[in-house]
């Protein structure tokens, strides 16, 4: 058991529970906060699999403004534990169920893979930034520049769609 | 003679255009159409008559195939002999009589109805001279359906009234479950003999391939039909009821043609019967009872047509006591002389009915004698030849029937010559109370009394001449006639009764003539001076037609309801109809779990996507 | 580490944000829900990339194994949109009828 092996066991854990934490806290600021963690879990990876770009990303966009948006809209509706509405009980139970045996299904699905593949862990260039700059503004030049067009629409959307008409 | 087939047809023809035309017809021009068909088949008939009576006519006329299977034809043929020829005659003859009546009795309806009363009646003559004239038993049972159907529509005449109605269903019933007999016994005859033609039935060789049981089975069943058509015991009632209808429908077919259809039958299957004693027995049996029981029933009616109507049922009686004694000529004879004075008193009743303005309660008549003059001669002479009396026409047919009755068994003919006492006695009863005496109605009825127009009084007429001469064709060897009737059916009739010697048939001749006399006297005396008839606990039994109906209804009309009530309860409400109701409410309950799809809530939405992607993994991967 | 190891991993997450988005009825914590999905995607495309950067061709092209982790990053920005515009909803949706709840979003029904 080497030492990437009990920091993948550790993260996963960490990511998971927070994960159950996150879908079933009754308090919805409790829920973002959850989902902060699971992010810095999956960072945690990121970092364990050389991707250090990604890591950082992560870590800035999602859990540094996505997350802090959404913890503005909650606040902005006040909700908080009392308010939370809850769903039925049976439909509750049958979400569960069928969640669980689309992960089973999936899974059984992976369980036929023979073949043994390794990850290469911990090193290698393909995470570095310099490597991911390079094809960033080489292969995909296009789709970067229109995603600033994407940005742009959204940012309109998003005017346009909260103005008080 | 190649005419033949529009002996029938003629009625037919009568029958469509009054039909089809009845709305626009005048009355003058439907009565004339109606009568002047069967005026037409009359002569036709004669013509028919002379040529059979010549001895160059004995055939069977084939027209079709009617039914063509492989192991076994029907044809629809016409048989011409003796047998049909006179009773062509005796149909069309009275027909045309009581058609020539109805335009006049029946003329206070309006032209539509009057057109249709005129289409049924010829749809009648037309189906029963079917049955009479059919070469073979299908043929004939044609014709015994149609003329059910026509009494049934005749008796319902007046539809709008439900007693009326209700009676008409009751004859038609009882007709079919006399008819249901009568089939089975058609079916046993395809079945052994494989054909169901009277020639062929009635051949040496081919009876002889039938046991014993066949033909006392075959017999039976046919006599089961004839009690329904003909009105005997156990399937008698409806024919007091059918009384319902129009009086000269009563006297067409309720007299002299329809309830004739079972004799006429059994005469002609007589080779068949003869070699089945059992059955015999059984006819002779039940039609001695069926007349005695009517002839005590009609000692306390008091409606003038019931009376009539219990005396048919009675006089049918006897001529089943003649068929069950072999004598089957003597039940065609008295079939004949009881058509006339039959028809011809229920045609006096018409008229005294009509003159009475609609009351047909004897208790309100009498003295009418008076004001109708014609009618009560006639009705007078019907009396006379109903009871017997030497010289008319009655006394020779009935005698013929008590000869062969006393032939077979002297207690039988004592009780036959019991009943035919009580039928002089009713019959004078009826007369007396009706027209003789004083008037005991109100005072309008009393002003409204008149004679009947010319239309209601010849045919009265004709038919009193008839039921005087017409017994003269029948006069026996004994009183030195040549009974030139039974010589004329014997190519197809044959009598099985025994011979009596002469002197035997003076005596009882002389007995029944002379307690006939009697029987009358203490009538006349009787009712001479009427009061009301006080009523013990015999005659209510009797009034009260001994309860027959009344058991009927206990005994099989209310379990038969209470089987079909029970069967709407259970059968029909529940299993049924929820049947039914349930594939209603299945559907809509599923309807509604399925609206639930689409009941807008995104989460559904989602849990049906996550749903159908399991799904679809499960299959894609696993199956 | 076997690549097995994060298939599982993502397997379990994704499900994990499948239940949320069944179980919950806050529209909100819906939506994060579905952010939670779409970064256990991105956690299972990194991997690959780490697994196809173990291949011969990788030594090749050094840009080979990195594909994957762009489309991360793209995956990334395209959500970023997204929550911006769908909170801009939801906002819209709280001044109508001043709750969260997506069961009273049943504008759909019949």
């Amino acid at each position: 058991m080497g030492i990437t092996t009990i920091a993948f066991i550790l993260l996963s854990l960490m990511a998971i529970g927070s994960a159950v934490m996150m879908i079933s806290s009754k308090s919805p600021v409790h829920s973002v906060l959850w989902l902060i963690v699971v992010f810095f879990a999956i960072s945690g990876h990121y970092i364990l699999l050389n991707a250090q770009f990604l890591a950082i990303v992560n870590i800035i966009v999602y859990a540094g403004a996505i997350m802090v948006l959404f913890l503005f809209v909650v606040m902005l509706m006040n909700l908080n534990a009392e308010t939370e509405p809850i769903k039925n009980y049976r439909l509750r139970l049958i979400g569960i169920l069928s969640g669980g045996s689309l992960l089973l299904v999936l899974i059984a699905a992976m369980m036929k893979i023979d073949v043994a593949q390794p990850v290469l862990m911990s090193t290698g260039d393909s995470g570095l930034i310099k490597v991911l700059g390079h094809a960033l503004f080489t292969n995909y030049v296009l789709p970067f520049e229109i995603s600033s067009v994407l940005f742009l629409s959204a940012m309109i959307g998003a005017v346009i769609i909260g103005k008080k008409e | 003679m190649n005419m033949v087939w529009l002996i029938p047809i003629l009625p037919l023809i009568g029958f469509l255009i009054n039909g089809l035309g009845r709305n626009s017809l005048p009355k003058a021009v439907s009565g004339f159409i109606g009568s002047i068909t069967v005026l037409a088949s009359f002569v036709l008939s004669l013509l028919v008559f002379m040529q059979v009576k010549a001895g160059n006519f004995h055939q069977t006329l084939h027209y079709f195939d009617f039914i063509r299977l492989e192991s076994f034809t029907i044809p629809f043929n016409f048989t011409i002999d003796a047998l049909s020829s006179l009773f062509l005659l005796i149909i069309t003859g009275v027909g045309f009589l009581i058609h020539v009546y109805s335009t006049a009795y029946m003329h206070e309806e309006d032209g539509k109805d009057y057109a249709k009363y005129f289409a049924y009646l010829n749809l009648f003559v037309f189906s029963m001279l079917l049955l009479v004239m059919g070469g073979n038993f299908v043929v004939m049972f044609i014709g015994w359906e149609g003329v059910g159907l026509c009494s049934y529509l005749l008796i319902g005449y007046w539809y709008k009234n439900e007693a009326y109605t209700d009676a008409a269903k009751k004859a038609f019933i009882m007709n079919r479950i006399g008819d249901l007999g009568f089939l089975l016994a058609v079916f046993w005859l395809i079945s052994k003999l494989g054909t169901v033609q009277y020639d062929e039935v009635f051949n040496a060789a081919n009876l002889a391939k039938l046991t014993a049981t066949d033909i006392t089975g075959i017999t039976l069943l046919l006599f089961v039909g004839a009690t329904g058509k003909s009105a005997q015991i156990p399937l008698y009632t409806w024919l007091p009821d059918a009384m319902a209808g129009p009086t000269p429908v009563s006297a067409l077919i309720h007299a002299a043609t329809m309830v004739t259809a079972g004799i006429y039958m059994i005469a002609r299957s007589n080779a068949l019967f003869s070699l089945a004693p059992i059955t015999q027995s059984v006819i002779t049996v039940i039609g001695l009872a069926t007349a005695l029981l009517a002839a005590t029933i009609a000692l306390r009616q008091y409606d003038i047509k019931k009376v009539l109507a219990y005396s048919t049922v009675s006089q049918l009686g006897f001529m089943f006591l003649a068929l069950g004694t072999g004598n089957y000529v003597a039940a065609v004879f008295h079939v004949l002389t009881h058509a006339f004075f039959k028809a011809l008193m229920f045609l006096g009743s018409g008229s005294v009915i009509h003159a009475m303005g609609g009351e047909q309660d004897i208790r309100n008549m009498g003295g009418l004698h008076k004001h109708m003059k014609i009618t009560s001669i006639t009705f007078l002479i019907g009396c006379l030849a109903i009871s017997g009396i030497p010289g008319l026409s009655g006394f020779f047919s009935k005698d013929e029937i008590l000869a062969g009755t006393f032939a077979h068994s002297p207690l039988l003919y004592g009780i036959a010559l019991f009943t035919a006492l009580l039928t002089a006695f009713y019959m004078f009863r009826l007369y007396i109370l009706t027209f003789s005496g004083t008037f005991r109605g109100t005072h309008e009825q009393e002003h409204h009394l008149h004679e009947s127009p010319n239309a209601m009084t010849i045919p009265l007429i004709i038919l009193a001449i008839l039921s005087v001469i017409g017994g003269y064709i029948g006069v026996p060897e004994a009183l030195g006639g040549h009974h030139e009737l039974a010589a004329f059916l014997s190519p197809v009739v044959k009598s099985t009764t025994h011979h009596l010697s002469h002197n035997t048939e003076y005596i009882l001749m002389a007995v029944s003539t002379l307690l006939v006399i009697v029987s009358i006297f203490i009538a006349v005396f009787r009712f001479r001076r009427y009061s009301t008839e006080q009523n013990n606990v015999f005659t209510k039994w009797l009034e009260n037609k001994w309860y027959i109906d009344e058991l009927y209804d206990a005994i099989i009309v209310k379990p038969i309801r209470g089987f079909s009530n029970f069967l709407n309860q259970f059968v029909e409400k529940r299993i049924i109809d929820d049947a039914v109701n349930g594939v209603g409410r299945a559907v809509n309950y599923g309807s509604r779990q399925l609206r639930w799809l689409q009941s807008g809530q995104v989460g559904a939405y989602v849990l049906l996507m996550v749903i159908g992607m399991l799904l679809l993994f499960i299959i894609q991967l696993f199956l | 580490m076997d690549i097995k190891a994060y298939i599982i991993l993502s397997l379990t997450l994704f499900t994990i944000g499948v239940i949320g988005v069944l179980v919950r009825r806050n529209a909100i914590i819906i939506f994060m829900c579905v952010e939670l999905m779409l970064n256990a995607v991105n956690l299972l495309l990194v991997a690959f990339s780490k697994m196809h950067a173990m291949s011969p061709a990788a030594k090749a092209l050094p840009t080979f194994a990195s594909d994957a982790q762009i489309f991360v990053f793209f995956i990334m920005v395209v959500a970023a949109a997204e929550v911006s515009v769908g909170l801009a909803i939801i906002v819209m949706m709280y001044r109508n009828i001043h709750s969260v709840d997506i069961n009273f979003l049943n504008r759909l029904k019949n």
